[in-house]
């Protein structure tokens, strides 16, 4: 049943690089979000014997706190660069963990003894819940249409009224939080973690959800986590060339859907009431 | 007169590195008119559109709405006061549809941080889709609502511009040449719309190089060149001044 508990992770991971990517900022450091938030939780609930709950929000905001203060200087920077610096954030964050706060953390030989309050699979898909429904709110809503609008072209959002440096800061912060929640999550349904579990590729992961599922809607990335997680499993008959089938089917999406699986127009066109012709008609 | 100064540029300087783009201008615009800006290629015509929205901070100088120094504010404050504009170059927004590109400009009237995370189907949505209509109904863009605005015709696009500046509810409305790229047709048709636009109270100020249109459109026009204001008054004005036709044509040996 552990595929389950992954999945669920990895669709709130896959939200907190859209939440960010929403408002035109590509973050390659979420694993470091997520490296916050488990060992924040994990620190309250093992050494302050804090319940479950409160530690999980604990992580995330501390993460979400981070990610506020990352957020500032990647207001002026953009692109491939921005990416590289949450990339060295990432890195950053781990060394931290490997080096810093190891008589609490056990440093590189892992975090262990979580085990007190354990996370059940029905508490990581009551979180996924909840940012589904906070994220199908936020989509239909007017921030959700300057989040658009800002990822499009940020000066002209700036010129119909819209604050960026809010909506940006704002974005970053909430994808840190989403991160940092399911850095928590991990933590205490795995009931251990070390400072290698949220390294890069860890970080690209999420990044792959979103651009192979769609980057444009939240369901993308929802979609590209639950095809990420759940293709390597079923494609197990395949053995020594399963790494190599996974790397043709991202070549292959990449070439046939190059704004990722779901789009706006898709969603727009085929799951919404096919005789509402729009507002007002 | 001064009761209805809608804007006040005071000796406006703005230099990129040595070149003076913008030299010690001061202009005055005054609410209910149409206003045309004129002058030669790189005179500064958009830069003064960038300076007063916000886009560049001035170098030198003032410009004041009432009692509001526009210089210290953030283009998003600048557009609350009711200041909005288009662009030279259309810049829409590439994943939005027409409707979308209306709904986003009224995030101003409608603000408030809770009502903003609020579906848009909630709380004054009528209202708000009430003047989208109107005004995409106004530019003729009501039947095409549902349309990615990016793969519209040309002329279409800059009337999508248009209605995204009027969604944000104007005072005063900056055109960066609007008529550029249309037909004859189409420019008489925006013509007929600007018109329009101005008769429900919007203050015009519009860049444009057809001279036709500036001529027959506006009640006063500045001329710019080189940064500088060199003329400034009606049409009929403007066409005689010796300066003006020097600057666009050059001097008589």
């Amino acid at each position: 049943m552990d595929i389950f508990s992954a999945l669920g992770i990895n669709i709130l991971l896959a939200l907190s690089v859209y939440s960010p990517f929403a408002t035109g900022q590509l973050s390659l450091g979420n694993a470091g979000f997520m490296a916050i938030g488990a060992y924040v939780s994990a620190i309250l609930t093992v050494h302050l014997s804090l319940s479950l709950f409160p530690s999980l929000v604990a992580g995330g905001m501390i993460a979400g706190m981070v990610g506020v203060l990352v957020g500032f200087p990647a207001l002026r920077i953009k692109g491939i660069f921005l990416a590289m610096i949450t990339l060295a954030f990432g890195e950053i964050t781990r060394n931290f963990f490997m080096n810093f706060l190891s008589s609490l953390t056990g440093g590189t030989y892992g975090f262990r003894g979580i085990g007190d309050t354990p996370v059940s699979l029905a508490w990581i898909w009551g979180w996924v819940l909840f940012f589904l429904v906070f994220f199908f709110f936020l989509s239909r809503s007017r921030t959700g249409l300057s989040m658009i609008a800002t990822h499009d072209d940020a000066i002209v959002s700036e010129l119909v009224g819209i604050n960026i440096v809010r909506l940006k800061i704002g974005a970053f912060g909430m994808g840190a939080f989403i991160a940092g929640v399911a850095g928590g999550l991990f933590a205490h349904y795995y009931l251990y973690i070390e400072p290698e579990f949220f390294n890069v590729w860890k970080s690209i992961h999420m990044v792959l959800f979103v651009i192979m599922g769609g980057m444009l809607t939240f369901w993308g990335g929802v979609l590209g986590a639950t095809v990420f997680t759940l293709l390597p499993e079923f494609t197990r008959v395949l053995q020594d060339w399963r790494g190599a089938f996974f790397g043709a089917v991202i070549i292959g999406l990449m070439i046939a859907r190059p704004s990722g699986l779901l789009t706006r127009e898709l969603l727009r066109f085929n799951f919404r009431h096919p005789d509402r012709k729009g507002p007002l008609s | 007169m001064n009761r209805n100064l809608l804007l006040a540029l005071k000796e406006v300087s703005k230099s990129f590195g040595g070149l003076l783009a913008v030299n010690n201008l001061s202009l005055n615009i005054h609410q209910g008119q149409i206003y045309g800006l004129i002058g030669p290629n790189g005179a500064g015509k958009t830069t003064v559109f960038n300076l007063i929205t916000g886009v560049y901070p001035c170098t030198k100088g003032s410009i004041f709405s009432e009692e509001v120094d526009l210089t210290r504010l953030k283009p998003h404050s600048i557009v609350r006061l009711g200041f909005a504009r288009t662009f030279q170059t259309i810049r829409l927004f590439v994943n939005m549809t027409t409707w979308e590109h209306v709904m986003v400009g009224q995030n101003l009237s409608a603000d408030s941080s809770a009502g903003g995370v609020l579906p848009l189907g909630f709380g004054r949505k009528r209202d708000l889709e009430r003047k989208a209509k109107e005004i995409l109904v106004l530019l003729g863009l009501w039947e095409i609502r549902n349309q990615k605005a990016s793969i519209l015709p040309y002329g279409i696009q800059r009337k999508v511009e248009i209605a995204r500046a009027l969604s944000t509810g104007p005072k005063l409305l900056f055109l960066d040449e609007p008529t550029a790229g249309l037909n004859i047709q189409e420019t008489k048709d925006l013509l007929k719309t600007l018109n329009q636009i101005h008769e429900q109270g919007v203050t015009l100020l519009i860049i444009e190089h057809d001279m036709r249109v500036i001529m027959e459109l506006c009640d006063h026009i500045f001329v710019l060149n080189f940064g500088q204001k060199i003329a400034e008054g009606s049409p009929g004005h403007i066409q005689v001044n010796e300066q003006v036709i020097e600057a666009y044509l050059g001097k008589e040996e």
